[in-house]
């Protein structure tokens, strides 16, 4: 009986302990001698080697810090561009009416389960057409897509949000003499802040782990996101750069685990629709 | 409680939304019948985006897979060449078969495995007792990490010869190998790296659960059915629409994976082909081996084969999904 009732507990700190694992083998073995980073199991380093760090931050001829400027950039436009032009549309499908609105909003949920592969080459194509890739500033075929609310998956979870807002204050507006401007302005815009903060947190957690993309639009070493360059340890990982590359690692996944550590609670009851990426 | 939760927890995510014209029918004459041409002026980023970033861009790809484009040379020394691309693919491209054959296993093996353990986790977390939320934040970590870079680069070195995994086992007197070298086995670690980030499907799997009316259960008990009969009986039919919603998010995901595959074999998809997911066969075959082309036609192979597996999951899905109407 008593074996029975603590069955589920044991089990869940099990899973916990092998989920974890990983995780905190990662942490600990960022700082471990060369020797041992990669066959001690152990999370405790022998030899405590905080010195990874800073090799790993110097390791290449443009410092580390400068990967991580670049990432957060990518990643803070992106945030910006994508609250800005997915609660435009979104307000347009939850609460205007236009002609052939059915039509774009079937559109809107048909793109939502595009692969983005597919569209990769040809948007690379048009891009290099445009000059935009490679030279001073590679970030745009970045960021212009977000600007145009092309995360579908934003709109939609926008969407669903605003269907919650009872439309009696949209009328009560109207009233007042808003026009549809005034009620997004005065109405929509504060009440949506909920929506916008998911928007954000999420936008910012995959644009930070996006690998894809940037690998194809980035290719001068100035230019890289932390992603991008936590590559190029791969190629060079004799046993000396396993350390630093470990490090670097466990600092370019820092501010996604910040984030969830501030956010954990929204982040797990958003997932109900915003689970499609998850 | 956040007020996105409430709205969306409500919702049973696998239900269709219902259309924007639900508001309409409302019959409110004071009205005048639309908002005049601000919907389309709140629109128009989107509008431009759809028509810009997608549709252009899709049409485009369409013509580039006939194609011999490299993107280094110019516009006129670009040739058609007819269904070449796609006759390559299929008769003279081993690659590409190795290519679908990673990727269909892939997909296959680690979809159904990811989704039993966030089924099975789920379950054990669908009591309230102390602690739950820790642990639903716990297990849905890896599915915020575990998509990055530096997290296929620590996975992938776990698995390697002198690896923590190697020494684990050696404790129990087995001598392991380099198991992201085995072409036997490197794809089995990034399957492990899928599975492990189990937790997205199991929150959407936690909030279906919440919806199972316990007037059924209670009723399922009066009638004799033990723990697993009503599991079968009550718990699976009436999750069946969000398991559903679940395989076809993680299927489409699945044959996606690029990110892992990269890290481990350093952008070849090596040992032998066996990491080499259609991604990055892709990817290898556009940017390393500039056949913008070909890449083209492989984009759109990719594209129908996917809305195919989607398809064909939603014709099977009439025979095992079941709606219950009123409940919620």
């Amino acid at each position: 009986m008593v074996l029975q009732r603590l069955s589920r507990p044991i089990a869940l700190v099990l899973l916990s302990v092998i989920v974890l694992y990983p995780l905190v083998w990662m942490l600990g073995s960022s700082f471990k001698a060369p020797d041992e980073v990669l066959n001690n199991m152990s999370v405790f380093p022998r030899e405590f080697t905080p010195g990874n760090y800073a090799d790993g931050w110097g390791h290449f001829d443009v410092n580390f810090g400068r990967f991580f400027v670049n990432s957060a950039m990518v990643a803070g436009l992106t945030v910006v561009a994508n609250c800005i032009s997915c609660l435009l549309a979104a307000y347009a499908f939850a609460r205007l009416r236009f002609r052939l609105r059915g039509f774009w909003f079937a559109i809107m949920i048909g793109t939502l389960l595009l692969p983005g592969h597919v569209l990769i080459v040809p948007q690379f194509v048009m891009f290099k057409t445009f000059g935009w890739v490679g030279g001073d500033w590679p970030y745009a075929p970045l960021i212009v897509p977000q600007l145009l609310a092309t995360e579908a998956f934003f709109v939609f979870l926008m969407v669903q949000f605003m269907r919650g807002v009872p439309r009696e204050l949209d009328d009560a507006a109207k009233i007042d003499g808003c026009t549809p401007y005034g009620v997004f302005r005065h109405v929509i815009l504060p009440l949506s802040r909920p929506a916008l903060v998911s928007t954000a947190i999420f936008s910012f957690i995959w644009t930070w782990n996006d690998f894809f993309r940037q690998l194809v639009y980035l290719s001068d070493l100035e230019k890289y996101t932390a992603p991008v360059a936590l590559t190029l340890f791969i190629d060079s990982s004799g046993q000396s750069a396993v350390g630093p590359m470990f490090a670097m690692s466990v600092l370019s996944l820092l501010p996604v685990f910040l984030f969830f550590v501030a956010f954990q609670r929204m982040l797990v009851e958003g997932i109900n629709t915003t689970g499609l990426k998850g | 409680m956040s007020p996105v939760a409430t709205t969306t927890a409500r919702q049973t995510p696998a239900r269709p939304p219902a259309g924007p014209a639900a508001h309409q029918r409302r019959g409110r004459p004071a009205r005048p019948k639309t908002d005049g041409i601000a919907g389309y002026v709140f629109l128009s980023p989107w509008l431009l985006g759809l028509l810009a970033i997608t549709a252009v861009p899709m049409l485009m790809s369409l013509y580039l897979s006939f194609t011999n484009y490299d993107v280094l040379s110019d516009w006129e020394s670009t040739e058609w060449v007819g269904l070449d691309n796609y006759r390559t693919m299929f008769t003279e491209d081993p690659s590409f078969w190795h290519a679908v054959r990673v990727t269909v296993t892939f997909a296959l093996v680690a979809t159904p495995l990811k989704l039993a353990a966030a089924l099975g986790v789920a379950l054990l977390l669908n009591r309230s007792f102390r602690g739950a939320g820790i642990f639903r934040g716990l297990f849905y970590l890896p599915s915020l990490l575990g998509g990055s870079v530096a997290l296929a680069i620590v996975w992938v070195n776990m698995f390697n010869r002198d690896g923590a995994f190697n020494s684990f086992l050696a404790w129990f007197g087995i001598e392991g190998k380099a198991w992201v070298n085995d072409p036997d086995f490197a794809l089995g670690t990034l399957i492990l790296l899928a599975v492990w980030q189990f937790g997205a499907p199991m929150v959407i799997f936690l909030a279906g659960l919440k919806q199972v009316p316990n007037e059924l259960y209670e009723a399922a008990s009066v009638d004799g059915a033990g723990a697993v009969r009503k599991f079968f009986a009550v718990t699976l039919p009436i999750l069946s629409p969000v398991i559903f919603f679940n395989l076809v998010l993680e299927t489409i995901n699945g044959f996606q994976g690029f990110t892992s595959a990269f890290v481990l074999s350093n952008g070849t998809g090596g040992p032998v082909d066996s990491t080499l997911m259609y991604t990055l066969h892709l990817y290898i075959k556009g940017w390393n081996e500039y056949q913008m082309g070909y890449a083209s036609a492989m984009a759109w192979v990719f594209l129908l084969s996917i809305g195919l597996v989607t398809a064909v999951i939603f014709r099977t899905g009439k025979f095992w999904v079941h709606y219950s109407d009123g409940e919620d």
